[in-house]
């Protein structure tokens, strides 16, 4: 049963584009900014949660919540730093600045501990279980649980809290928010928050599962992930999930029938074909409103 | 209650507003009526926090409000219906109305106003759970009251709320804009439909091109020539 076990695989790896992806989109929905410098933060989380297993003798799910609070942090400085003072002005300029944001932490990173990769310490016993004749690790077991709480997490944030229905009606009309006394910038610095936590997570659950990282990691997933928010739809919360998802499976089938070489261009082909034929993606909405 | 005085306001680099003052006393229903351009919604969004004034104050009750931010403009007792209704359309009626909640606390009273606002528009009881922008015009513009009431405002600005809506509906929207005044809300009413704003008015205040040309009891504006001609439609 290869097949099912490529399927576990992809799935892993699609979470892990999933998690990313979520930032991307989130971000997008609200200040329609497309936030480059995410797979950075991403990167951070690996090397966060590198640290904490590996020289504070933390365990995995304290270093991915220190993780994960740390990139919350480092996101909402990025956020208020950098594009905060951007907001009025055009498109471009704050897709620029955010390039260059990625780049300098990129290079920061690189200046004070050079580009050599570290490998994550294994602190889980490779142990396999068998199902229905595939043998999936209980490390990939483990990343599409934390996953699973971390999605339901969000969507219960973003549904039924306060914080989390300020999100969305900024996303959907920042001024009329105003008018209801939403505090517009802290909201767009929670959206920031939570997408960096999850981006943070995700750098963590990298690192245990392909246990090497190093400071230009961020880029290809980062990028991948920016495909998956496309394909599902940008700004849809749903669609982030379900896009990467597919993807990490269309991923792992193109390694699976013998083209691993292929599995990066798998990613820009799809990008490609989802903006000729559905640019709005999955999950995109097309909504008239009535004026 | 609100006194506006010598305002100038600009919208990008347009002049939008040339020194204008006016005056909200607590119970009135007052209106601004004015053509198209001529800065009625520059005015609201000034007085809601949205846009700063250059020069001139904006006294509401004791405080200064001129350039505070919207949030604690909401905070102080002031909601704003915006043009256009301005809804948030991926959400549900209830959700919306919640959110005109937003800054209260005080859970009961927000329950009380809730149902309060249900038996203003029954329609919106029926549709609580559907998304906002699924709903006829005047639905939202009854959703947009709804939810500005929601944050229990002394001062409620109304902003063209009979733009674009079939003429039983305006009667309908304006018959509980009274209904809303009679039971303790202060209200501005800004108007292009000059005829229905001044019929419910106590006093009302023309503006033209940025500044105020006229004022008066409603009444007497009714009555004038000049109102007549340029907003009533002829004599």
């Amino acid at each position: 049963m290869e097949w099912l076990q490529q399927l576990v695989n992809g799935i892993s790896l699609g979470s892990i584009y999933a998690l990313i992806a979520l930032g991307y989109t989130m971000v997008y929905g609200i200040i329609k900014l497309i936030n480059f410098a995410h797979g950075d933060v991403f990167m951070l989380g690996a090397f966060i949660g590198f640290f904490a297993i590996a020289r504070w003798d933390m365990g995995f799910f304290p270093a991915l919540l220190l993780a994960m609070l740390l990139c919350a942090i480092i996101g909402v400085i990025i956020e208020r730093v950098a594009y905060k003072r951007l907001r009025n002005a055009t498109r471009i300029a704050a897709l620029i600045t955010a390039i260059g944001v990625s780049l300098l932490i990129e290079y920061t990173v690189i200046f004070f501990r050079g580009a050599t990769p570290e490998a994550y310490p294994q602190i889980m016993a490779e142990t396999s279980i068998n199902f229905l004749g595939a043998n999936i690790s209980t490390k990939s077991l483990l990343i599409l649980m934390v996953t699973i709480v971390l999605m339901l997490l969000l969507q219960f944030i973003v549904h039924k809290t306060k914080i989390g229905k300020a999100m969305r009606a900024v996303s959907h009309d920042a001024d009329a928010a105003r008018l209801m006394g939403i505090n517009v910038d802290n909201t767009i610095s929670a959206t920031f928050a939570i997408g960096s936590a999850l981006a943070g997570a995700a750098g963590v659950i990298f690192g245990f599962y392909y246990t090497r990282i190093d400071p230009l990691m961020g880029i290809l997933p980062g990028l991948k992930a920016f495909v998956a928010a496309v394909l599902g739809g940008i700004g849809s919360i749903p669609g982030a999930m379900v896009g990467g998802l597919v993807l990490g499976v269309v991923e792992s089938i193109v390694n699976a029938v013998g083209y691993s070489l292929w599995r990066d261009a798998a990613a820009f082909v799809i990008l490609i074909f989802i903006l000729i034929v559905k640019p709005s993606g999955i999950f995109g909405k097309n909504v008239r409103e009535k004026v | 209650m609100l006194k506006v005085n010598n305002i100038d306001v600009f919208y990008g680099n347009i002049h939008a507003l040339k020194g204008v003052s006016l005056e909200v006393n607590e119970g009135e229903i007052v209106t601004l009526i004015g053509a198209n351009g001529a800065g009625k919604s520059t005015l609201l969004k000034t007085l809601s926090g949205l846009l700063k004034p250059k020069s001139g104050d904006i006294t509401y009750q004791t405080k200064q409000i001129g350039g505070k931010p919207a949030q604690s403009i909401v905070k102080s007792g002031i909601s704003q219906v915006p043009e256009g209704r301005r809804v948030f359309a991926n959400m549900s009626v209830e959700e919306n109305l919640e959110l005109g909640a937003y800054l209260r606390k005080d859970r009961d009273g927000i329950k009380k106003d809730l149902a309060n606002v249900f038996e203003l528009f029954p329609r919106l009881n029926e549709r609580r759970k559907q998304q906002s922008g699924t709903l006829s015009g005047g639905e939202q513009q009854m959703l947009a009251m709804g939810r500005a009431l929601m944050a229990k405002p002394k001062l409620l600005l109304l902003d063209e709320p009979s733009m674009g809506l079939a003429p039983l509906i305006v009667k309908q929207i304006f018959e509980i804009i009274r209904m809303v005044n009679s039971q303790g809300t202060t209200v501005l009413l800004v108007e292009q439909n000059a005829n229905m704003a001044l019929s419910i008015a106590d006093r009302a205040y023309v503006i033209e091109t940025g500044k105020i040309v006229l004022s008066g009891t409603a009444k007497e504006l009714q009555e004038s020539e000049k109102v007549k001609e340029a907003y009533l439609g002829g004599v």
